[in-house]
């Protein structure tokens, strides 16, 4: 299959007081199509910028984006976006936020189908019985669950998701982690999403990217996770490479992310290299060493 | 002290006896001109307990004076809201807008109806006969407009930029984002607006009627003050701050509806 996302030498610089603050730098991914690809990397390394550059909110400094063969230029409903808050608007009911996006994607259909999709999603999320309440009567679950739902109702060409289940507590995350995955199984979505969680990358990835500390963050190394799918959570943990991989990730956030270190070779089943295996990252790693040395 | 059950009732009726008292011991002895209270009442009855009879063109019920004023202040406040609320917004949308006018505005906003009505008239003595409603409609809706205009304006700048994403996502149109976005959002400050304009639009009809003679609460004040009729100048001015009264709470009402929303 070929490439359905591809981020090519993306570049996000803010201008500051004091000079020009180069947040990612020369950032390369390619995602194929029905993918599901997290990002993960330290606080403040540059994850969300990269992603609020996919969904088109924040503007590209260098570099650009292709989605399913056409450059992306600013927002659009093609992509369905998912952030820590659902951003829901509180003067509307869950249908009726639902409703807002199916209205403007599905302007051809009629007003009884255009319903039906929003009551669909609903439900499959779980909020058949709460679709017509106000979001401030409804649980910070369950809002973020409306979230989902708007996303999915769009019927985008990817779903990009930035900590979506970050505020929520562990056993609502792991219930919503399971909502979200049997939806993205069921509508053979390409899938970009930042987490902090590696356990949760781990359960729900095929592949997880990990960044480099900013600033000039960009991909330091990509991690195959093959276990079979559909996922069960329970045979996810048991399997004989989960902790192999979770304590890779972890030592890649807790050291390598840092030091920019060449990569050490590690043996790990199909741990694919970076992708511009003659990019930056290693030129830097390696003046960071010459200078040391 | 336990608090008791008609707290809410019984208090402001010992406000009010206070005041009671102070205008009687008044009356009394240093204001002679300023009828007691009882003397107010008696010759204001006739006003009170037919409030609806029409006796002569500037003799007629507290309450139908009061529906006249009513009707007046209405058409001028809807044309503020008219004029003020789209006014808010491009205030609030654009910078360039605002660099353009608000300084204008600022100068505008703190000149008193007094001066305001005047010019009103100039502006329609070609209307004849119309000319001292349309004078006063102008003045109402200059000066009540500014709360509404002002209200508005921090309103749509106080819309948090998740909203407007969700409108940028959607790439929802202009008429849409505004409907479905920037109203809604910014519905409860502009309903602060609306109220504290009502309560200007009611200031300034009485001027605006007291100045043209125009029938209604302040022309009828204007009238029997010229008449040396006192007591109806007392009359007028509980019903004024009455109906005043009454008037915000309405919108307060209102405005909590949206607050909530
Ligand atoms: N508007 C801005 N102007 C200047 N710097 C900014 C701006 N927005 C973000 N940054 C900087 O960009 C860097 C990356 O921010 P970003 O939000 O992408 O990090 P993140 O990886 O998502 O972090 P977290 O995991 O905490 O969400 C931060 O150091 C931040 O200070
Ligand atoms: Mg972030």
């Amino acid at each position: 299959m070929s490439d359905y996302l591809v981020i090519d030498n993306l570049t996000k610089i803010y201008p500051t007081p004091k000079g020009d603050a180069v947040i990612v730098k020369d950032f390369n991914l390619r995602i194929k199509k029905g993918e599901f690809v997290c990002l993960i990397g330290h606080s403040g390394c540059g994850k969300s910028t990269v992603l609020s550059m996919v969904t088109g909110l924040n503007e590209i400094t260098g570099g650009g984006i292709i989605l399913a063969g056409k450059e992306l230029v600013g927002p659009g409903p093609d992509r369905g976006i998912v952030f820590q808050s659902p951003c829901l608007l509180p003067w509307m009911t869950a249908f009726e936020n639902v409703m807002l996006g199916v209205d403007q994607v599905f302007f051809t259909a009629d007003k009884a189908e255009r319903k039906q999709i929003a009551e669909y999603y609903l439900s499959v999320v779980g909020l058949a019985d709460s679709m017509h309440k106000k979001p401030a009567e409804l649980s910070q679950g369950m809002r973020q669950r409306v979230g989902i739902a708007r996303a999915f109702a769009l019927s985008p060409k990817m779903l990009l998701l930035d900590e979506p289940f970050g505020m929520l507590d562990s056993l609502t995350r792991m219930e919503l982690q399971q909502v979200l995955i049997e939806l993205w199984r069921r509508d053979k979505k390409t899938a970009l999403m930042v987490t902090h969680d590696v356990d949760e990358a781990l359960f729900l990835a095929d592949r997880i990217v990990c960044m480099t500390n900013g600033p000039e963050a960009e991909v330091g190394e990509i991690l195959e996770v093959h276990f079979p799918r559909p996922r069960d959570r329970k045979a996810v943990l048991e399997h004989p490479d989960y902790y192999k991989l979770r304590e890779h990730l972890i030592a890649f956030l807790e050291e390598r992310a840092h030091k920019k270190l060449p990569k050490t070779k590690i043996d790990l089943p199909k741990s694919s290299p970076p992708q511009n295996p003659n990019g930056s990252a290693h030129r830097k790693a390696l003046n960071v060493l010459l200078n040391h040395a | 002290m336990k608090s008791f059950k008609l707290d809410w009732l019984v208090l402001p009726l010992i406000g009010a006896g206070i005041v009671l008292l102070l205008w009687q011991i008044s009356s009394a002895t240093w204001a002679k001109e300023l009828p007691s209270p009882l003397k107010t009442w008696e010759t204001s009855k006739p006003y009170i307990v037919e409030p609806f009879a029409k006796r002569g063109e500037m003799d007629q019920g507290i309450l139908r004076f009061t529906w006249y004023s009513l009707i007046l202040v209405a058409k001028g406040y809807a044309l503020a809201l008219l004029i003020g609320t789209p006014l808010g917004f491009f205030l609030g949308l654009s910078k360039t807008f605002t660099k353009i006018f608000d300084p204008i505005i600022q100068v505008l906003r703190p000149v008193s109806p007094l001066a305001w009505l005047p010019l009103g008239l100039v502006l329609f003595m070609g209307a004849g006969k119309n000319a001292s409603e349309l004078g006063a409609l102008f003045t109402i809706a200059i000066c009540a407009m500014w709360p509404t205009v002002l209200n508005t304006a921090v309103g749509v700048r106080a819309i948090p930029q998740d909203y407007l994403n969700v409108a940028k996502v959607l790439k929802l149109s202009r008429t849409k984002t505004l409907f479905k976005v920037l109203i809604p959002a910014a519905l409860p400050y502009m309903f602060t607006g609306f109220r504290l304009s009502l309560g200007i639009a009611w200031l300034v009809i009485v001027a605006a009627e007291m100045l043209t003679g125009r029938p209604g609460v302040g022309g009828f004040l204007w009238q029997e003050y010229n008449s040396l009729i006192y007591e109806h100048i007392i009359l007028c001015i509980i019903t004024i701050g009455v109906v005043g009264f009454v008037l915000d709470r309405l919108m307060s009402l209102a405005e909590s509806k949206f607050k909530t929303a």
